[in-house]
């Protein structure tokens, strides 16, 4: 099944209301810069395409770029790995967001249940620790607030080494945005937002997005 | 669900018994054997191929033998191939619901299922409410009725059953003997090709006599309707379930990153918690919640004190409780200084409360009246009972009894055990807060006065504290789902 890239992903969830990055989609190392520039540093670029998926094994991801000499040196980089099967490219730059605990959100059709809306904790570690929970779309504010409660390591939600508490409203926001996502269009099949990034201050990020849509 | 055929089912004015035996062992004798044990007071006909007299009551020989209107229920014990004429027959004699334990059908292959199918159709055109095929029978205390091939009767109760597996309306029915929280009705779905579990669910959820429903699944055809089902029932009633077969689910499910995730029952269990459907993982929980449910109200918040007459019992208490959705509350000061005035100072003055022995003929029931009463207090638990009683067995049955003053010493405890059980459950009725009370002496030695008072007046005497911190955190998990949801 055909996945959206990860800009229109990322557009698809934001307009149902899962808070995303803000970044930009560009065509050259210059208004990569520009792009740069208007975000602040430290950003991420990122090679992306409707064809792409695997970005990080092929080394499509670049990271903690501080200034616009580095950003735009990647960024041609960038394009110039880019292959012929991977259709229309562009570069996406975005800020460099950093935490050290991830979760991540989703939606996923159940064969049984039919669409249903994911929340668990995320990281390398993530497939072993399986602490995640489901619920039917679509869902309302007090089942997205419930999600939040049933995940077993709610010491990764409260203050953590040093770090603010999550904030659970926008938790509470990505699910609901994704519940919305689910309603809106039918052709979605799944949906992967992976990380979602807990800063220090407890602010949460859709830091990348994967939506997969029927053919 | 208004449908006026579980009305039949359930409380039927007659039953025909079609099939009946002279032989002790098949299920056309077993059944009709259980309708007149347990007591049903409605009129009872027996039918068969070849007539004469079963357990005193003359077999018709042909359906239409008996009035129009006389019987409302049928319970089939023909063999599948000749039951299209036989619902035919019952319908033009006023019959409207019809159970059939007869095999042969869906379970049986490609052929079984084609005559399944053509009596799910024969039985809507008639407007027969249609139970079965392939299930064990119903049970329906209101009415004392006992139509089923396998015992056992159960006490009557305010927990209705259904269930997919037959077996397991009989583990449920013979712990509701065991706990003595009766049961209203119960039923096997069997194959289920007409009337599904949920149902029987939705009949129970607008039943006055059925205050919980307790039931068994495994496959589900249609999870979203299965959803819908459920918690339309849950917004009515508390509906507890037991699942089987959980593993089968999520195989199916590994295709993308959150799909690998979701391969077990998660789904399931987050389905339950949205619903508001109290899961339990294992008969015995399963059982004990819906006890629970159907005898002590709803907590309105979740804080809990333990009272104990001995320290262990509560430490062990206090861990289960940190591992579920209640709290274990500090004990409000005016509270401790009430309790002060009640034991010597070697109490814990904490929660647990720990008596260390320093309670005196008065003490429990003053102190579970005041502990309940508290307005910080939503739930109690309450260790302990049964020791002098246990005591007093020992001096019951050697060989001093009854000199030595152990006469009026072995008195004396059973009928405080007795006091201490009657004072949880006054205390839980003063206050409308949920009061348990757990010993092992519930199953080891079930004849104690502690335990046998906690039964008599209508509650669950718990096997250990842990079960009883289980039911209290599914009665609060379900009542909270209620009320952030704006539910009375």
């Amino acid at each position: 099944m055909p996945t959206l890239s990860e800009a229109t992903s990322k557009r698809v969830l934001a307009e149902a209301g899962v808070p995303v990055l803000d970044e930009r989609v560009v065509a050259s190392a210059s208004e990569a810069g520009d792009a740069a520039d208007a975000l602040g540093y430290p950003v991420v670029a990122k090679l992306c395409g409707d064809a792409i998926s695997h970005k990080t094994e092929r080394g499509l991801v670049r990271l903690r770029l501080a200034t616009r000499e580095q950003v735009e040196q990647a960024a041609d980089e960038l394009l110039a790995a880019a292959r012929p099967e991977d259709g229309d490219v562009a570069v996406l730059v975005a800020p460099m967001v950093s935490g050290n605990r991830e979760l991540i959100a989703g939606l996923h059709r159940d064969p049984q249940f039919g669409m249903t809306v994911m929340l668990g904790v995320g990281g390398v570690l993530a497939e072993a620790v399986k602490d995640v929970t489901f619920r039917l779309v679509p869902i309302e504010r007090v089942d997205a607030e419930e999600m939040i409660e049933d995940l077993s390591m709610q010491a990764l939600l409260g203050p953590f080494r040093g770090e603010a508490a999550v904030d659970r409203e926008r938790l509470v926001a990505v699910l609901l945005g994704l519940s919305a996502a689910a309603q809106a269009d039918p052709r979605i099949v799944s949906a992967d937002v992976n990380p979602l990034i807990v800063a220090a201050d407890g602010s949460v990020t859709a830091v990348d997005a994967l939506v997969e849509v029927a053919s | 669900m208004s449908d006026a055929r579980f009305h039949a089912l359930f409380d039927p004015k007659g039953v025909i018994v079609a099939g009946v035996s002279n032989h002790p062992a098949k299920f056309g004798f077993v059944t009709l054997h259980n309708i007149l044990a347990s007591g049903y007071e409605g009129r009872v006909f027996a039918a068969n191929r070849e007539g004469g007299t079963v357990l005193g009551i003359e077999a018709l020989t042909s359906i239409s033998d008996v009035p129009a209107g006389a019987a409302d229920l049928v319970f089939v014990c023909t063999p599948a191939s000749a039951n299209v004429e036989l619902l035919k027959e019952c319908a033009s004699v006023g019959v409207k619901a019809a159970f059939l334990t007869s095999a042969g059908y869906g379970e049986a292959g490609d052929e079984g299922k084609r005559m399944e199918d053509e009596l799910v159709a024969l039985a809507d055109e008639l407007g027969i409410l249609l139970c079965g095929p392939n299930g064990q029978g119903v049970v329906s205390t209101p009415s004392k009725l006992c139509a089923q091939i396998v015992a056992p009767y159960p006490p009557a109760g305010r927990i209705g059953i259904a269930s997919q597996s037959g077996n397991f309306v009989s583990s449920f029915m013979n712990l509701s003997i065991q706990t003595g929280v009766g049961v209203s009705r119960a039923v096997s779905a069997g194959n289920a090709a007409a009337t599904t579990v949920p149902d029987y669910l939705d009949f129970y959820a607008d039943d006055p006599a059925t205050a919980v429903s307790l039931a068994y699944v495994e496959g589900i055809r249609d999870g979203r309707a299965f959803f819908d089902r459920v918690r339309s029932i849950a917004e009515r009633k508390p509906l507890v379930l037991l699942k089987g077969g959980a593993s089968t689910y999520g195989q199916k499910a590994a295709a993308s990153h959150t799909g690998a995730l979701a391969a077990d029952d998660t789904v399931f269990t987050g389905m339950c918690r949205q619903a508001g459907v109290t899961r339990a993982a294992t008969v015995e929980e399963a059982y004990e919640a819906a006890a629970t449910f159907a005898t002590q109200p709803l907590p309105r918040g979740n804080r809990v004190v333990v009272m104990t007459t001995a320290g262990g019992w509560g430490v062990v208490t206090a861990d289960a409780i940190a591992k579920t959705s209640l709290e274990l509350v500090a004990l409000p000061a005016d509270l401790k200084a009430q309790i002060d005035t009640k034991l010597p100072p070697r109490w814990s003055r904490n929660n647990p409360v720990d008596l260390a022995a320093g309670e005196t003929r008065d003490t429990i029931p003053e102190l579970l009246d005041l502990i309940t009463g508290h307005p910080d207090v939503d739930a109690v638990i309450y260790l302990g009972l049964g020791i002098q009683s246990n005591q007093a067995r020992l001096m019951r049955q050697g060989r001093f009894y009854p000199d030595e003053g152990l006469e009026r010493i072995v008195a004396y405890h059973e009928r405080q055990d007795t006091r201490f059980a009657e004072a949880a459950a006054q205390a839980s009725a003063t206050y409308d807060k949920p009061v348990l009370t757990a010993t092992e002496l519930a199953v080891a030695l079930p004849d104690n006065p502690g335990p046998v008072a906690v039964r008599a007046t209508g509650k669950v005497c718990y096997a250990s504290s842990n079960r009883a911190v289980a039911a209290l955190d599914h009665l609060w998990r379900y009542a909270r789902w209620r009320q952030r949801r704006g539910l009375s």
